[in-house]
């Protein structure tokens, strides 16, 4: 029952991470209308640039909060000079220029930092457990990730849900050459919101690389599955997305820690240790495909 | 056909298509082994992109996954041989089936969205195949099987690197006689109609759906031609086969030759494979040590293809008449 708990909440841990990351990317695509291949990038360089300021500056917390600015003007800066232009192409040409973008920041890294991945080390402070339930102890960070994931979404919902910033961002998911026309700087938004969206990537890439490692590509895969979890919840949907983030982390999680044991029971040892995690992998794209058929705006998309 | 010769366009394609026939033999006069292995690259992965064009380029579907007809095609064969059925009359049968079945039911599936959804289940599907092939332990994961090369006893023996380079070569004018039959048809008018506006294919009394379907399984069944001869090129089955920046540069090769256009994916898989091994050594030859670093240079070059070669290589060639 502990071991069941435990694994939930690394589900719970990891669909945080994504939401994170899906959350930029559904807001890019409902406001700008803007398929991002590159937003895994923004997660990578989020871990590496992290890794240069907390080796700079010796603490965790102080690289972290130094790393997000910086993170905040390099996504202005690839709006300004690339995404900018691809606003009101066609989402081939936009699949096609981000596609260039992933190719340009894996081997700019390689350039910067080298081919071999880092590593950051959990912060000294959370490299103990907390007892989340009496006599079940959880690791301090993974908690901590919970904490800061959580609070980020809450303040996203209000942001979105609250803040004139927010309701522009509404306005603009729904119309937005209407708000343009109504005085609205649409530039000055967009720029934000990809910035934001930059910021969130890369706070998801630098918390999860204490647990992962920081490597050439990492944002590649994960990126899959944020695009996996944004049209599973419904492009333009932050509620949608958040839904299926975590519904994504359980499977993926939970998927890994009980296949396992289950195949087993009609596998050999090293088969079903080899197959389990490929199969809660596609376990996900089969709830995908499932939802998608059922729905082919995904939960929460607007009908069209 | 004299006449189409006359256009700057149809001596260009004419002279390709003639080099490419006669490779082996310039490779071996030149004793350029090397050059030979990348010209049956070429001419494979052309035929996963003349498959992809049909669809991407006529149809206007953006499918992000077509690297997965790599995978399937290849893990066919990759699996038959590795269960002792050497024989290609088996194997290739049996692999062109597989990549059409499943096709067909991801077409199915995948069809009913549009837009970027349609992008992001075609991209879920091939993950989910790629997935599938990193967890097969019996048939090496995610580091590949080295396979033995499909057996055409008395016939032909796909060892001899040229007789396999023919072999490819005659594939790909099969498949370009198709596609150019394909585009041609009534069929292809009404993918091509759909592609500028399905509603109005729609009103006019054509089911779309099930035209699109039928050329998104055609497309599968070529691209899986092609995933067999990459796994006989290689002797060698990998889940990198049908990695997704593999459907990304078939993308890439569709957008860079000119897409809906007979020739384009041809070319462009040209110009993608030269880029590919010239841009090292170009880059060397400014900053020693840079040629390793050649994606700098290639990804922003992607972002300009996307913003502003409309039209791709082919229309270099002048208007289309």
């Amino acid at each position: 029952m502990d071991y069941l708990l435990l694994q939930m909440l690394n589900g719970v841990q990891l669909g945080l991470l994504m939401f994170l990351l899906a959350a930029g990317l559904t807001l890019t695509f409902g406001i700008m209308d803007l398929v991002n291949l590159a937003h895994g990038s923004l997660y990578m360089m989020g871990a590496y640039i992290a890794w240069t300021m907390i080796s700079w500056t010796d603490s965790f917390v102080l690289g972290a909060l130094l790393a997000l600015p910086v993170i905040f003007v390099l996504g202005l800066v690839v709006e300004a000079v690339v995404a900018r232009r691809l606003y009101v192409r066609s989402h081939l040409d936009q699949v096609l220029a981000t596609f260039g973008l992933i190719l340009f920041f894996n081997e700019l890294v390689r350039v910067i930092w080298g081919p071999a991945g880092k590593s950051i080390a959990v912060p000294a402070f959370l490299n103990r457990t907390v007892e989340i339930l009496p006599g079940v102890p959880y690791p301090a960070y993974r908690f901590a990730i919970i904490v800061v994931g959580a609070a980020v979404a809450v303040l996203l919902a209000w942001l979105v849900a609250r803040t004139r910033l927010g309701m522009l961002i509404r306005a603009g998911a729904s119309n937005r050459r209407m708000i343009g026309a109504l005085g609205v700087n649409i530039e000055l938004l967009f720029s934000l919101v990809f910035g934001l969206g930059a910021v969130f990537a890369g706070l998801a890439g630098l918390m999860a690389a204490p647990i992962t490692s920081v490597k050439i590509g990492m944002g590649d895969d994960i990126l899959i599955l944020a695009f996996v979890i944004i049209v599973i919840g419904g492009i333009g949907s932050i509620k949608g997305a958040f839904i299926a983030a975590m519904v994504v982390g359980q499977i993926d999680i939970v998927g890994r820690a009980f296949l396992p044991d289950l195949l087993k029971t009609f596998l050999s040892a090293s088969a079903a240790s080899s197959a389990a995690p490929a199969i809660s992998q596609v376990l996900v794209y089969v709830v995908m495909a499932g939802v998608l058929v059922w729905r082919p705006t995904g939960l929460f998309g607007q009908r069209t | 056909m004299i006449a189409a010769l006359r256009t700057p366009r149809g001596l260009i394609t004419a002279l390709v298509l003639l080099v490419l026939a006669v490779l082996p033999l310039l490779t071996q006069a030149f004793d350029q082994r090397y050059l030979l292995s990348i010209g049956t690259r070429i001419v494979i992965w052309s035929i996963a992109a003349v498959s992809l064009n049909m669809i991407l380029g006529y149809g206007g579907l953006v499918s992000f996954g077509h690297a997965v007809f790599f995978g399937i095609g290849g893990y066919a064969v990759g699996i038959l041989s590795a269960h002792g059925v050497s024989s290609g009359w088996i194997q290739w049968p049996v692999a062109l089936i597989a990549a059409t079945l499943w096709a067909a039911l991801i077409g199915a599936l995948s069809l009913r969205t549009r837009g970027l959804y349609f992008i992001m289940i075609t991209l879920a599907f091939a993950q989910l195949v790629y997935y599938v092939g990193g967890g097969l332990e019996a048939y090496g994961a995610d580091d590949g099987l080295n396979i033995s090369r499909s057996r055409f006893p008395g016939l032909i023996d796909l060892r001899d690197k040229a007789t396999f380079y023919w072999l490819c070569f005659a594939a790909l004018c099969g498949t370009l006689w198709f596609c150019s039959r394909f585009a041609n048809s009534r069929f292809g008018h009404v993918i091509r109609g759909a592609k500028s506006n399905d509603l109005r294919m729609t009103a006019l009394g054509f089911p779309v759906f099930r035209y699109r379907l039928v050329a998104f399984t055609l497309s599968g069944t070529f691209g899986g031609l092609a995933g067999i001869l990459l796994a006989n090129e290689g002797a060698y089955i990998s889940p990198a086969m049908m990695s997704w920046v593999k459907s990304g540069d078939l993308i890439v090769i569709v957008v860079l030759g000119g897409m809906g256009t007979l020739f384009g994916p041809l070319f462009g898989t040209i110009a993608f494979f030269v880029l590919e091994e010239s841009l090292p050594p170009l880059l060397n030859l400014f900053a020693k040590g840079w040629g390793e670093y050649w994606q700098i240079v290639f990804g922003p070059m992607l972002i300009l293809i996307a913003l502003y070669a409309r039209g791709g290589i082919d229309s270099l060639f002048g208007q289309r008449s």
